[in-house]
C-alpha cells in the first residue's frame, strides 16, 4: 500500500532518472513493456481477447445483438463501447457507479474505433429505419498496472478481428460471418516526466506525470483521434514528436492485434 | 438464463447413466485452480472450471469504505460478484443485478464463518470477484476462487472453503451441474463446506427433491468439496513452493 509520503518520494526519483532518460522498470524512453494478445479468451463473446502490456491485463468481449438504427443514421449498425475499470483491478477503483477514468477510458477507445471506420456500420444494417445490429465492445480491466487507455483498445480491436456476427443464432442469416474489420485503430499514450516524453506509462510514472497524451493512428499512417489528460502541457514540437512515435508503435501492435508476430 | 438457440429440451442422461458432456453422476468437470495471477491485487486466484472462467481478489486488511460499516471490534468482509458483460449468452447489462447482491451477501457471509475478522479490527477484506466466462456454478467457481484469493493475500481462515452445486437431472442426483444441465434439469443445490469441521456455511436451493434425495445431494456434495480442496491446496503449493535450489541461493 503506498501512502503519500513514499509517492512523492518515487515521483521525485521518477522524474529525477527520466532527466537521465532512464526508468524505474530500466525501459528506455519509447519502450513498450511487453506485449500479448490471446484471442478468443471468452468462448461466450462473439469475440474477445486478453490483452497484457507488462503487468497490466484487459479482456475485451464483443457482443452483438439485433436492434433498431438510431433515427439519424438509418443505414448503419450500432456501435457502443463500455469500459469497466472494476475494484478488482487495482486498490485505486472502488464499487459503485463508472468513475470519470473509467468513462474516459470508454469515450477515447470508441471515438478512435469510430472515426478510424474500423468497422463498416453499413454492412451491420439488416432493414433500413428498421432493424441493424447492435455491437457492444466491452472492456473489462483485470490488473491495472498503468496505460489502460492502450490496452483498452488493443483489446477491443483484437477482440473484432476476431468477432463473427452470429447471424444464424438470431435468425437474420443463413449463417453466421466474420465482422469484417476494414481499418486497424491502435492507441499509443506517453506521459511527460519533466522534459523527457515516455510511452507506455505505469502507475507509479502516471502519478508522476506531468501530462499524458494519447495519439490513435490507422495502418493508412493518419491521425485518428487525441486525448490529453491530468495536469500538465505540451509544446506543438512535443505534439509532431509523439505523433511520429505513436505511428511507429502502432504499427507494431496493428500486427498483433491481426494475429501475426511483431 | 437460456440461450437464444436451445429450446429443445436435450437428452441429460444417456441410458448408461453418462450426462450430456460424457460425464457420470459423481464426476466434476475439469477444474484448474492458478493462485496469484493479478499483480495489484494482495491476493488473487484465476478458476477455470468446466467453461467458466472467474476471477478473484482479495484487498486488505484495509481501511473500511464507506467508513460508517467499519467494527471496532472486528474486520468487515466485503464481497462484490460481478459479471462480465460478455460471460453470457445474451449479453448481461453492466452493474449490480439484484442476483449479484444477493450472491455477494451469502458468499461474504461464508467467508465470515472462516475468517479470523478480530484480529483486524477497523479494516476491510475486499473480495471481488469478476464471472468472465459462465456456465452454471459460477458462485462455487468463485468461491472457490475468493477462497485460495484469501490464503494468498495471507489472511487468517480457520480452513479454506470449498464449494460444489448438486443438482438433479433425469431424476438423477448429479454432481456439479453444467448449464444445459442448470436450465433444464429439476434442482440446484450450491454449497460449501469447512472440510475440518465438515459444516456447510453456504447452502442454496432451488427446485424439487424429496427428503431423501437432499440427502444424497449434501453427501454427494461434500465428496466433491474433498477433491476441490485437493485442487485448492495444490493450487498455493505451486505457487509458493520453492526450489531447493532456488532456496539455497536466496539464503
Amino acid at each position: 500500500m503506498t501512502n503519500e509520503v513514499t509517492a512523492e518520494i518515487r515521483t521525485a526519483h521518477i522524474l529525477d532518472m527520466a532527466a537521465e532518460g532512464k526508468r524505474l522498470d530500466g525501459r528506455g524512453p519509447d519502450e513498450y513493456r511487453p506485449i500479448s494478445i490471446e484471442p478468443g479468451f471468452v468462448a461466450t463473446a462473439d469475440g474477445s481477447a486478453l490483452v497484457r502490456i507488462g503487468e497490466t491485463a484487459v479482456v475485451s468481449g464483443i457482443k452483438l445483438e439485433p436492434g433498431k438504427p438510431f433515427p439519424d443514421t438509418p443505414n448503419a449498425g450500432v456501435l457502443t463501447t463500455n469500459a469497466e475499470l472494476v475494484p478488482l483491478s487495482s486498490p485505486m477503483f472502488e464499487p459503485g457507479p463508472p468513475q470519470p477514468g473509467a468513462i474516459e477510458v470508454s469515450r477515447v477507445v470508441d471515438r478512435a474505433i469510430r472515426a478510424a471506420e474500423a468497422i463498416d456500420l453499413t454492412r451491420l444494417c439488416v432493414t433500413p429505419g428498421e432493424k441493424s445490429w447492435v455491437c457492444y465492445v466491452d472492456i473489462h480491466v483485470l490488473d491495472h498496472a498503468g496505460n489502460l487507455i492502450d490496452a483498452a483498445m488493443l483489446a477491443g480491436v483484437s477482440a473484432l478481428a476476431h468477432a463473427t456476427v452470429p447471424a444464424k443464432r438470431f435468425g437474420i442469416a443463413e449463417s453466421d460471418y466474420p465482422l469484417d474489420l476494414q481499418h486497424v485503430p491502435t492507441e499509443c499514450t506517453f506521459v511527460r516526466l519533466g522534459d523527457t516524453i515516455v510511452v507506455d506509462p505505469t502507475v507509479d510514472e502516471e502519478q508522476a506525470a506531468q501530462g499524458r497524451l494519447t495519439v490513435a493512428t490507422d495502418e493508412l499512417g493518419r491521425v485518428v483521434a487525441m486525448q490529453k489528460g491530468l495536469v500538465g502541457a505540451f509544446s506543438p514540437d512535443d505534439v509532431r514528436d509523439v505523433v511520429r512515435r505513436a505511428l511507429v508503435h502502432g504499427d507494431r501492435m496493428r500486427v498483433l492485434a491481426r494475429g501475426g508476430r511483431a | 438464463m437460456g440461450s437464444v438457440g436451445a429450446k429443445e429440451v436435450p437428452v441429460l442422461l444417456s441410458p448408461e447413466g453418462l450426462r450430456v458432456d460424457g460425464r457420470r453422476l459423481d464426476e466434476l468437470r475439469p477444474l484448474r485452480i492458478q493462485a496469484g495471477p493479478l499483480h495489484q491485487a494482495d491476493g488473487s486466484a484465476f478458476v477455470e472450471w468446466g467453461a467458466n472462467k472467474v476471477m478473484a481478489a482479495v484487498y486488505g486488511p484495509r481501511e473500511v469504505h464507506p467508513r460508517h460499516l467499519q467494527q471496532n471490534n472486528k474486520a468487515v468482509i466485503q464481497c462484490k460478484y460481478n459479471m462480465a458483460a460478455f460471460s453470457v449468452d445474451e449479453r448481461k447489462r453492466p452493474g449490480l443485478d439484484r442476483r449479484s447482491q444477493e450472491i455477494s451477501k451469502v458468499i461474504a457471509e461464508a467467508f465470515e464463518s472462516v475468517v479470523f475478522a478480530e484480529e483486524f479490527p477497523r479494516t476491510s477484506i475486499d473480495i471481488y470477484i469478476e464471472v468472465l466466462q459462465a456456465n452454471a456454478g459460477t458462485r462455487c467457481a468463485g468461491l472457490v476462487a475468493a477462497s485460495v484469493a484469501l490464503a494468498d493475500a495471507g489472511i487468517p481462515m480457520v480452513d479454506l472453503l470449498p464449494a460444489v452445486a448438486v443438482g438433479k437431472v433425469a431424476g438423477e442426483i448429479a454432481l456439479d451441474l453444467k448449464k444445459e444441465e442448470d436450465n433444464f434439469g429439476e434442482a440446484d443445490l450450491p454449497m460449501a463446506l469447512v472440510p475440518q469441521s465438515g459444516r456447510l456455511v453456504l447452502l442454496q436451493m432451488e427446485g424439487h427433491m424429496t427428503p431423501e434425495e437432499l440427502s444424497k445431494a449434501l453427501d454427494l456434495g461434500v465428496v466433491g468439496c474433498k477433491s476441490i480442496y485437493e485442487k485448492m491446496k495444490g493450487a498455493l503449493r505451486d505457487r509458493y513452493t520453492v526450489e531447493p535450489s532456488a532456496a539455497a541461493e536466496a539464503a
